[in-house]
């Protein structure tokens, strides 16, 4: 099947993976941790010397991007873990990206030096200045090539926006303006301007105690600039027109599924908090995530979604379980593949799982190092809730709630996926051509 | 209306405990797990002195989850001590501040240890319930307490914007605060106890557990700033042919 053979390559990083993101030709895919580190991995390229190693990622570079910080006036510390990384669209020579902790957010940008200029009049090998008199003809100074060397430097540095802690931020299709979304308020930035920001959506109510509903995740449209969504902590999907006024605090459009009465329970609403949310590739479509589906959203139908797909169904009946631990308010990101024809998002005890909308058909599998025994297939796995039971079957019992797979990249055209469990990067590519496009 | 998992064990007082459970005692009936629910809820959002803001969104989530238990307990005649019914605001009377909860049960006790935050799911030990400074005073009833301006939301710390949350609005006085506390089982109070009763206590707990579940352990990835170019040596690289 499409789905067993997979090439696998693992990579144990420093720290908990906070995020994983591909460039928009999947040549790169960075990571941000737990400690305020990115480190990129580039893909390199095929080569017909050696077919095995075709295209795989290797480190590329690695910098700390932020640090932890203290804020004096609410005597609190502000986590340098990096909560988003959002790459820019290539321009010239040199890779740009975003990276944002709970406060901060930083443009970063990345460039190749593998030549260097050797043959000066004036100075020596070593740079020193070369006695005048020694000199007696003029050469022309020629580039040499040298190892390959990777430099990173920070460009912009976007402070000061947010009081509240930064979830998401977005690239606009214009390649000029980015947002960035915390609890409360949006805010839209030119990429060349860091003193000052708009404010383009504002939720805080006038009186914090009618506080009852949060921004939880945001994105622009990848076609159209002028538009973009933002899910919210009571599971509403709103699309906003920048045209329509400067503060749009009114939506466009209100995506809400209507509630199951007969399924309502205490934790019904925390269920319903949408953790991620984002465009399809054709701009038709939206996909979120709450904590037990992930839904695709039609953007001309607003009632429902048109798809809903159980990612862990079987933790229904845990509910006050995994309230009481905390797990309920685990927040996992969802993707869509290049052709918008299979998502993917991730659960408890390493598993992931792919739901391909045409087929209807979906598979369970797990990232550990456990199952990437040489020649091994990704095998899918089973949970099972009781009764029948098969072998190598896993009971919803012995699930492991520590080993959450929160954090999941597609590559934007192959089928090469990036998971990240916990401190392991797991890097998934098909093995053979195929036709899942 | 409760979580299936909760309804399973909703038998009445008077049926004999069957199943996994029978043996362990008598199964809680369903407002007993409800006002445990909202116990639990209650001591979530009081994480005092945290070294990090806590997560805004989890706090207004368990505030719902707060508020629709106080809703369907109003609405179900149980009461937490006295209802008055003239405002429309009756069920946030019920809404307890933090600091109140600190406050009663404790009684004044200087500071409250630092809370050794695990990366688990499964807080560490939390401290015991601290009460905020003494500068904190009971307010005159009827006046609006917190100030809602924007001022003061810059001025002191997140916690005091959680507490401006939940605030109780209209406690008339302190013998209302005696019956809110009445009939809650004060061991819920002594946070260690309520932990170590979810792993280990033979009496069912609010929650069936999820047996597999352990204390978190920490993962191992630590957040000391190691050379970066020590980042290719600690790589581990494991590829599948």
């Amino acid at each position: 099947s499409r789905y067993r053979k997979k090439k696998q390559k693992r990579y144990l990083l420093p720290d908990i993976i906070s995020t994983v993101e591909f460039n928009h030709t999947g040549e790169l895919l960075a990571t941000g941790d737990k400690g305020g580190r990115v480190v990129i991995f580039q893909r390199e390229p095929e080569s017909k010397n050696a077919p095995h190693s075709q295209g795989e990622y290797d480190v590329y570079s690695t910098f700390q991007s932020h640090e932890p910080e203290f804020d004096y006036l609410k005597s609190l510390e502000i986590e340098e873990k990096i909560n988003k990384i959002k790459w820019l669209p290539q321009q010239n020579a040199a890779h740009s990206l975003l990276s944002t902790n709970d406060k901060t957010i930083k443009l970063w940008k990345i460039t190749e030096r593998d030549k260097r200029p050797e043959g000066y009049n004036l100075k020596d090998e070593e740079g020193k200045l070369k006695d005048l008199s020694t000199v007696t003809s003029l050469q022309v100074p020629v580039l040499k090539p040298m190892d390959l060397m990777v430099e990173v430097s920070p460009r912009r540095i976007f402070a000061n926006g947010h009081t509240y802690h930064i979830n998401s931020i977005s690239v606009n299709s214009d390649c000029e303006t980015y947002m960035s979304a915390d609890d409360l308020r949006i805010n839209l930035w030119h990429l060349a301007v860091t003193d000052r920001s708009f404010n383009i959506v504002d939720i805080k109510p006038a009186n914090m105690e009618d506080l009852t509903e949060v921004i939880t995740a945001s994105e622009f449209h990848p076609h159209h600039c002028n538009l973009f969504v933002y899910s919210s902590s009571k599971g509403s999907l709103r699309l906003c027109d920048m045209r329509a006024a400067a503060l749009c605090d009114k939506h466009s459009k209100l995506f809400e599924e209507p509630e199951d009465p007969s399924s309502r329970s205490f934790f019904s609403e925390i269920i319903s908090s949408v953790s991620d949310v984002k465009f399809s590739h054709s701009g038709r479509y939206m996909l979120t995530r709450d904590y037990l589906t992930v839904k695709v959203w039609d953007l001309n139908m607003e009632a429902r979604p048109i798809e809903t797909y159980q990612v862990h169904d079987y933790l229904r009946s845990k509910l006050c379980s995994l309230y009481e631990n905390d797990c309920i308010f685990d927040k996992f990101e969802c993707a869509w593949n290049g052709s918008d024809s299979v998502i993917m998002t991730g659960a408890y005890n390493n598993f992931f799982r792919m739901f391909d909308r045409n087929s209807k058909r979906d598979v369970t599998l797990e990232a550990s190092r456990e199952s990437s025994k040489p020649r091994a297939v990704l095998k899918p796995r089973r949970v099972c809730m009781g009764g029948k039971r098969r072998r190598d079957d896993i009971s919803v019992d012995s699930l492991d709630f520590t080993k959450k797979i929160l954090h999941t990249a597609w590559h934007p055209a192959e089928n090469i996926i990036a998971i990240a469990a916990t401190n392991n990067l797991y890097i998934f590519q098909d093995k053979v051509n195929s036709d899942m496009h | 209306m409760f979580a299936r998992g909760l309804k399973r064990k909703c038998v009445d007082q008077e049926d004999d405990g069957e199943g996994a459970l029978a043996g362990f005692g008598t199964i809680p009936s369903y407002s007993l797990q409800r006002q445990s629910l909202l116990d639990m809820s209650l001591v979530k959002l009081q994480l005092c002195h945290m070294l990090v803001e806590p997560n805004l969104c989890r706090s207004v989530l368990i505030a719902n989850t707060v508020r629709q238990i106080q809703e369907e307990m109003t609405r179900d005649g149980v009461g937490q001590g006295a209802a008055p019914q003239s405002t429309g605001r009756a069920p946030l009377d019920r809404l307890v501040s933090t600091e109140i909860l600190c406050r009663t049960v404790r009684g004044p006790e200087a500071g409250c240890p630092v809370p050794d935050l695990g990366d688990g799911p499964l807080q560490g030990p939390l401290p015991e319930i601290c009460t905020v400074d003494a500068a904190e005073v009971p307010r005159s009833p009827q006046s609006n307490p917190w100030e809602m301006d924007s001022p003061r939301e810059s001025r002191g710390s997140f916690q005091k914007s959680l507490d401006q949350i939940f605030e109780t609005l209209e406690h008339k006085n302190h013998s209302s605060m005696e019956d809110l506390f009445s009939d809650m089982d004060s061991s819920y109070y002594d946070l260690d106890t309520v932990l170590t009763g979810m792993m280990t206590s033979a009496k069912p707990g609010l929650c069936d557990g999820l047996e597999g579940f352990a204390a978190a352990a920490p993962p191992p990835g630590s957040t000391c700033k190691s050379d970066l170019a020590e980042v290719d040596h600690v790589v581990e690289i494991l590829v599948e042919t």
